[in-house]
């Protein structure tokens, strides 16, 4: 099956139209030098019925049935049935880049309210239309610093996810880039040392909010501070944790990232995720990635179109303010209809369930008999970390026997965490599944 | 139509959630939490569904009109591909699951899906190893050049900083090229619309770091000094990369390896029919010789002697991670679906069907309009309106808004910049001789309105809720933002 149309007669006539005799012959035509292709491994076709039931089977291949209180930047969110019944509409989900506003006023307009719900819940002016996902958008906001500042220094906090810091590191290795990496505190991000270190002579500094230990830092101080340098101040959020925390605007950051996944996006293993990137409406013309504009069309009505282009590689090429084409539209178009489903009153409410069942969970986890707090009093939205009296790593193993992801080891990326466990609880879990938790990590111990 | 925020009142909700069975109590200090609610809409369900259902009936989509985007590739997403995504098996599959327990046994069959869509790929275009990471074109090519770096800076060359890239090329391409350090070096394109050798001999020395070329290239057209071009570049050190955007040309029919390509990267949302979206999420693969694997993005899936397969992070001279996890999985996923459905025969009906009906266009519309080239093309063909169109003051883009008149979503304009007033199309393997044909007549028809009535046409599109946006003003005094 390969979807085709064309019937013998089809092609007959067509090659009788272009007036070649066969196929064969019109392929020798293009110029294409004949290859050895030996293609003897490769498989037939299969029906339709025979691939669905083969993935299906290797679908059943994965742990889903785990009880999930594992985080990590990733979390396992409801979301409403409204957000696929939009999402899987093929005139959204087989439609283009909308480069022809007439033919893609939808998807436009979904973008252009995809961008003020971003600046809303971030508390910045102007939003872009995403990127490929929070790692890669703060990499984007680091060399946006750059190019406003004119400096090549970048100081990041150990507390930012060690995912987006390595992505970072792999793609400022050709590219003259000082950066300094910040060892963490306990739980928090070491403000002072990063005052200190981030001189006269650095473009930003990069933090995480709530930061990768999932504690919840006033960062107010710390970017004045920095503002005083000449240094841009850059935040990567976790943009359902803004339902109800200060926001990175408020604290005065310049450039504000995230990950959006949280916002109605399936775990899907990886990826498609959702990059966002929300500024100040003067540093709008050095953003990077698509941005849609409301305009008025001929008529005199409102229309929508891509707009902002000179930044972009189809015009500027080399110069562009970065390679990046597509945007992750179908997710920002998830993200919409997340936040308009779940709405204002809906966002606080699950922002209120993480937070107070998080906190229950600590509290049950702490009455265990040789787990300990990590630093007291510390603040948190859905993640903290506990310190086991065992290797992290070991214990999760024997966590997955009694049904339960039960967090993320830290030691995989910090060597001197190899006792930490990274627990995050959402909306999703019941107090019965948090209980749970607690009394299987306590038989673990025993 | 109005914004959802302006639909929005006071206290109104669209969402069920569970009720709290814990104490409301949380440890966030009153400090840190903010004043007031995020301003986001507050509507019903139905108010949420019918806005939205609204809206994408604004859209043209593959499944609803015929949209031979040129380099784009729409053809039809096979809808067995959305159901399989949607398997709760792996959609809700969580990235850091391999690490909690050694070498992803709890994720096997996602594991394996990564795995064996690589191998597909690399029986199918030639090459050794596969990354699968890269989130979409533009990023695989970002990946490819980095590994060209990696490579250079291996053997001690790291002077090699020119990459020669034509001026038929992609945008990305030199965007790509800067991001990975490199000086990128336009090279034009000959009358035969092939790349222009003497300008390139004039390149290949220590300074060489490769070449970016599209194959076939923007024209349509299969480049014949390919073989050649790789050979020059490999003499003089560098390395040839092959921007795979028109693949579906070949597929099938020719390895691109074979033809000397070092590296590649694919589209799996053009040629392997996994959705635009809308313009993402993509997924953009690289492929590469031997000799690269080293510096491919880690983590790497391998199978091992039992079967199982694993994530393997050992490779000190990788170049890292260039994405958070395995790429765009549900991406891959149902990349691997249509693989699987078509198997080599009907990959190579795709190919052929696609440069047939690209043929069909060329020959149907060259009198009607200027062709970029009289030579055979492959899977898309390239025109301009004649000089007498232009001097009727018919351009490209009342073309295109011409043809949303007609229902069909227009080609691509002024794209490649090497041919003026450039109009590219790419009808894809799985549109009908009867849909080509309503396509044909549409194309004559506005060609006889340009040249007769030029007048009816710079109106259009009349159908659309809106007419031709004022672009200029959007960029002058950008509202890209809604204030209340």
């Amino acid at each position: 099956m390969s979807y085709i149309a064309n019937t013998g007669e089809d092609r007959d006539l067509m090659l009788d139209k272009i007036g070649i005799d066969s196929i064969e012959h019109l392929w020798n035509a293009t110029g294409v030098p004949e290859g050895n292709t030996d293609f003897a491994s490769l498989s037939s076709g299969l029906s339709e019925y025979e691939v669905y039931t083969k993935l299906k089977k290797l679908s059943l291949q994965n742990s889903v049935e785990l009880i999930n209180f594992l985080g990590a930047g990733y979390y396992d969110h409801i979301i409403p049935a409204v957000v696929s019944a939009i999402t899987s509409r093929s005139e959204f989900y087989t439609a283009y880049t909308p480069y022809q506003p007439e033919a893609s006023q939808g998807t436009l307009q979904a973008i252009y309210e995809y961008q003020t719900a971003i600046c809303r819940l971030t508390g910045m002016e102007v939003a872009n239309a995403s990127m490929y996902d929070g790692g890669t958008a703060l990499f984007e906001a680091m060399m946006m610093a750059i190019r406003i500042t004119g400096k090549r220094k970048a100081v990041i906090s150990e507390a930012v996810s060690p995912i987006y810091r390595e992505i970072i590191k792999c793609y400022s290795t050709n590219l003259d880039i000082e950066l300094h990496e910040i060892p963490a505190g306990n739980l928090d991000s070491n403000h002072q040392n990063l005052i200190d270190i981030a001189g006269n002579d650095t473009a930003c500094i990069l933090v995480q909010y709530p930061n990768v230990f999932g504690s919840i830092e006033d960062w107010g101080n710390t970017v004045e501070q920095i503002h005083k340098k000449n240094t841009l101040a850059v935040c990567s959020v976790y943009p359902q944790a803004l339902s109800i925390l200060k926001t990175p605007a408020a604290m005065g950051f310049d450039i504000v990232t995230g990950e959006g996944q949280s916002l109605g996006l399936p775990l899907n293993f990886g990826g498609p995720y959702l990059g966002f990137m929300a500024t100040e409406k003067k540093l709008m013309r050095k953003m990077p990635g698509r941005i849609v504009g409301r305009t008025t069309e001929k008529n005199g009505g409102d229309a929508f179109v891509l707009t902002l282009q000179a930044r972009e590689q189809h015009i500027r090429r080399a110069r562009a303010m970065s390679n990046i084409c597509s945007n992750e539209n179908l997710c920002a178009l998830a993200a919409i209809v997340y936040l308009s489903s779940v709405g204002k009153q809906g966002m606080v409410r699950v922002g209120e369930l993480c937070a107070s069942k998080a906190v229950f969970a600590k509290n049950q986890i702490l009455q265990i008999e040789g787990i300990e707090e990590v630093e007291e009093n510390i603040p948190f939205f859905n993640e903290f970390v506990v310190s086991l009296p065992m290797d992290a790593s070991e214990f999760v193993g024997k966590m997955i026997n009694k049904g339960y992801a039960a967090g993320f080891p830290l030691g995989r990326y910090y060597k001197n965490r190899k006792k930490q466990l990274l627990i995050a609880v959402t909306e999703k879990r019941t107090k019965e599944e948090i209980k749970g938790l607690a009394n299987s990590m306590e038989a673990v111990l025993k | 139509m109005k914004l959802i925020f302006e639909k929005s009142r006071s206290l109104r909700s669209g969402v069920s959630l569970p009720d709290s069975d814990v104490p409301n109590v949380n440890s966030i200090p009153e400090s840190l939490l903010r004043d007031k609610s995020p301003e986001l809409p507050e509507v019903s369900e139905l108010d949420t569904v019918r806005h939205y259902t609204n809206l994408s009936r604004m859209n043209f989509g593959v499944d609803t009109n015929f949209y031979p985007l040129g380099s784009c590739t729409m053809k039809y997403n096979p809808k067995v591909h959305e159901d399989i995504a949607g398997l709760d098996g792996f959609n809700s599959l969580h990235p850091l699951l391999p690490q909690l327990r050694g070498g992803g046994a709890l994720t096997q069959g996602a594991l394996a899906v990564i795995y064996e869509t690589e191998k597909f790929l690399c029986n199918l275009l030639g090459f050794d190893a596969f990354t699968m990471q890269p989130l979409a074109g533009a990023h695989g090519e970002l990946t490819g050049v980095m590994l060209i770096a990696a490579y250079h800076k291996s053997k001690k060359q790291s002077q090699r900083k020119v990459m020669l890239i034509p001026d038929s090329a992609h945008g990305t391409n030199p965007a790509s090229a800067a991001m990975a350090g490199f000086i990128p070096m336009e090279i034009p394109t000959d009358e035969n619309c092939n790349t222009d050798i003497n300008t390139l001999k004039k390149y290949l020395n220590d300074n060489l770091a490769g070449i970016m070329l599209t194959s076939p290239n923007t024209l349509g057209i299969f480049d014949e000094h390919t073989q050649q071009i790789c050979s020059l570049v490999h003499d003089a050190g560098g390395l040839a990369y092959c921007d795979g955007a028109n693949l579906n040309a070949l597929i099938g029919k020719l390895k691109p390896a074979e033809l000397g390509f070092d590296i590649m990267h694919i589209n799996l949302h053009k040629t392997f029919a996994t959705p635009h979206g809308g313009g993402g999420p993509g997924s953009g693969p690289v492929g590469v010789s031997e000799e690269l694997i080293p510096f491919l993005p880690v983590s790497r899936v391998i199978k091992r002697s039992d079967g199982t397969y694993c994530l393997e992070y050992d490779h000190p001279e990788s170049i890292g991670y260039t994405a958070p996890f395995y790429g765009n999985f549900s991406i891959i996923l149902r990349a691997y679906a249509y693989l699987l459905t078509l198997g080599i025969d009907g990959l190579k009906n795709v190919s052929e069907n696609a440069v047939l009906n690209a043929n069909y266009i060329r020959e149907s519309l060259k009198t009607f309009y200027t062709p970029a080239t009289d030579r055979v093309c492959m899977h898309e063909c390239v025109f301009s309106p004649t000089s007498q169109m232009l001097k009727n003051g018919i351009h490209a883009l009342d073309i295109a808004k011409a043809l949303i008149d007609k229902g069909i979503h227009p080609p691509t304009i002024y794209f490649p910049l090497i041919t003026k007033e450039a109009i590219m199309i790419e009808p894809t393997e799985t549109e009908s001789l009867e849909t080509l044909d309503v396509f044909i007549d549409a194309m004559k028809e506005i060609a006889e309105n340009a040249l007769n009535c030029p007048e009816m046409i710079k109106n259009a599109p009349e159908s659309t809720k809106v007419c031709r946006p004022d672009e200029t003003q959007a960029a002058r005094h950008p509202d890209i933002v809604f204030t209340q």
